[in-house]
């Protein structure tokens, strides 16, 4: 099963959420965490995998061969980002718009465009006990955030469970993230933020077609609304997890909740339970 | 007229929250909310909508069943796995997947995919009792977030300029890619509002580095400090270390989900030693854009 973590929100306890659900059940099932929160990658902190190998991201990019080019115009007017230009007797080209399509080598009548890697990000990978850890990071001062999850994904395994924490929002990297998930776990806080931004994370994964339920964490601030919406929306509220500044402080140095407060451990399992029956 | 950013890298450090106090404190400003798939901010500044515009973010590739000769030939190009056969052998269209690239359109020997518009969201001018307020909705797994945090941006500013006003202040997105890129770039100062967890320190340090990659001059605030004054004391060093100025550290306090809930920015809500704070934050951001000036 790909289990995915998001949340519309950040800050919600994606990333608790993820790693307390795979050190809960490490040693019962063989988990493959993947890390797709590559711009700011934190599952680590947690999970400390041993990493044993690193793997550049590339991005196709064009280069111009100027010998074959007759400056005709044909890829930047294909090019949907703008990132090229074609001058009276050069070519421009602005790596930081491609999105790596493919079409002005593909479309060049002269053949002209070759594509080379860019470097945009790296994927890391390693173990921790039973589990087996991959994430991705984008490199600093680059934009395209989804190649990388695309990356990551590709070497998804066969694992029986495959969690993928996902990132904030609701745009494209969120949606990278979670496509072809069998259930999504969609974390939020009983406030007005996160009320707002949980109904736009709804919308995504309904659209995406996936079965999902919530967890409301730091359960006991906040107001009713998010329990109210999700009763309304018949969303299955799969776990609570209160407002605790042991938890706080212990997320705080990198320890996970099981860690610190094994009892916990038990309520993690039964989430895995509630997220299996979700799976239609 | 400056232009402030606040960022944070990892998300849920309290942006928003400063955001809205700043909106309280700061004269003369235009407020923009960049962070356009989860926006939050008029959640607080309580907006009256003036003007509504659509946004097209790009095209979308569409199919003519009618006119595809089931070829594949697009399938076989598509970089983003949008094109896949339905169980009764059509060729079909993901329009979540699709990137608008339109290369399928180009090698469609059949002429029978087209190139379409997508709205893919709105932006808003609204008038607040703080100032004028841009903000935005992305559409449901829109594409192009960067380009609607452009056009929110440059609204702002033309507002400001308009009406010669000293700030633009916006409240930016987490992370450090294409949204983060286009609210930081060309601002004044970005200021960074951070916790002290690892995973935070880890996450601010990522996007102090992503300002500076586009040379942005920076500054940044602690909040939620007394959760691990280790940890606290540990961004105070990096920050001296960098030549970053830290201009407060705001207490852990009750008082903000409180104000949250009640839809009111923290400084109109209450009077404590986290607002006190606030303000100095302010305070200090307007000495260092008054300093700022007297260099020039």
């Amino acid at each position: 099963m790909i289990l995915s973590i998001a949340s519309g929100k950040g800050g919600t306890g994606k990333t608790t959420v993820a790693v307390n659900l795979a050190r809960s059940l490490d040693g019962l099932t063989s988990v493959q965490f993947l890390d797709c929160d590559v711009e700011e990658p934190n599952a680590h902190f947690f999970l400390k995998p041993r990493i044993v190998q690193s793997k550049p991201v590339f991005l196709p990019i064009p280069e111009i061969l100027e010998e074959n080019c007759t400056y005709c115009g044909r890829c930047a007017e294909v090019c949907a980002y703008n990132a090229i230009a074609v001058l009276k007797d050069s070519v421009l080209v602005f790596p930081e718009l491609c999105h790596g399509c493919g079409g002005c080598s593909l479309l060049c009548p002269e053949q002209a465009i070759k594509e080379k890697g860019q470097r945009i990000g790296v994927m890391e990978f390693g173990e921790t006990n039973n589990i087996h850890f991959i994430h991705g990071r984008l490199d600093i001062g680059r934009a395209m955030s989804p190649p990388i999850i695309r990356a990551v994904k590709n070497h998804m395994n066969s694992m029986p469970l495959i969690i993928i924490d996902a990132p904030p929002g609701t745009s494209c990297p969120v949606i990278e993230a979670v496509k072809g998930s069998d259930a999504c776990l969609l974390v939020t806080e009983p406030t007005p933020f996160g009320l707002n931004d949980l109904r736009l994370a709804v919308e995504t994964i309904r659209e995406l077609k996936i079965p999902f339920g919530v967890i409301i964490n730091r359960s006991d601030i906040g107001d009713e609304q998010v329990q109210d919406y999700c009763a309304k929306e018949n969303i299955p509220v799969l776990m609570t997890i209160p407002m605790d500044r042991n938890i706080a402080v212990a997320y705080s140095k990198g320890h996970t909740i099981v860690e610190t407060q094994p009892a916990y451990t038990r309520r993690f399992l039964e989430l895995f339970e509630k997220v299996k029956s979700l799976k239609k | 007229m400056k232009q402030l950013v606040i960022l944070s890298g990892k998300g849920g450090t309290g942006k928003t929250i400063l955001s809205a106090a700043i909106a309280t404190l700061a004269p003369n400003k235009v407020m923009a909310d960049c962070d356009v798939d989860a926006a939050n901010l008029y959640l607080l500044l309580k907006p009256e909508i003036e003007e509504t515009h659509p946004f097209t973010g790009g095209e979308k590739a569409h199919i003519d069943v009618e006119k595809c000769t089931r070829c594949r030939e697009c399938a076989d190009i598509c970089r983003f796995d949008a094109i896949t056969e339905n169980k009764d052998g059509e060729i079909i269209i993901d329009p979540i997947s699709c990137e608008g690239c339109g290369v399928c359109s180009h090698v469609c020997p059949a002429d029978a995919i087209k190139m379409e518009e997508a709205i893919s969201g709105e932006w808003y001018v609204s008038r607040t009792k703080y100032g004028p307020f841009v903000h935005a909705k992305l559409g449901i797994g829109a594409e192009n977030s960067g380009k609607l945090v452009s056009e929110v941006r440059k609204n702002a500013k033309e507002i400001a300029e308009q009406n010669n006003l000293d700030f633009v202040i916006i409240d930016g997105p987490p992370g450090i890619g294409c949204p983060v890129i286009s609210s930081l770039s060309g601002t004044d100062l970005a200021l960074v509002v951070t916790e002290p967890a690892l995973t935070a320190i880890h996450d601010m340090q990522r996007v102090v580095q992503t300002a500076r990659h586009f040379q942005t001059q920076t500054a940044c605030c602690i909040n939620k400090y007394d959760i691990n004054l280790q940890n606290s004391k540990q961004i105070e060093n990096w920050c001296e270390k960098n030549s970053i100025p830290l201009l407060g550290k705001i207490p852990f306090d009750e008082a903000v989900t409180e104000s949250m809930v009640q839809g009111i920015p923290l400084t109109e809500y209450t009077n404590n030693s986290a607002t006190e704070e606030i303000r100095l934050v302010w305070q200090n951001l307007h000495g260092l854009f008054s300093s700022g000036e007297n260099r020039k």
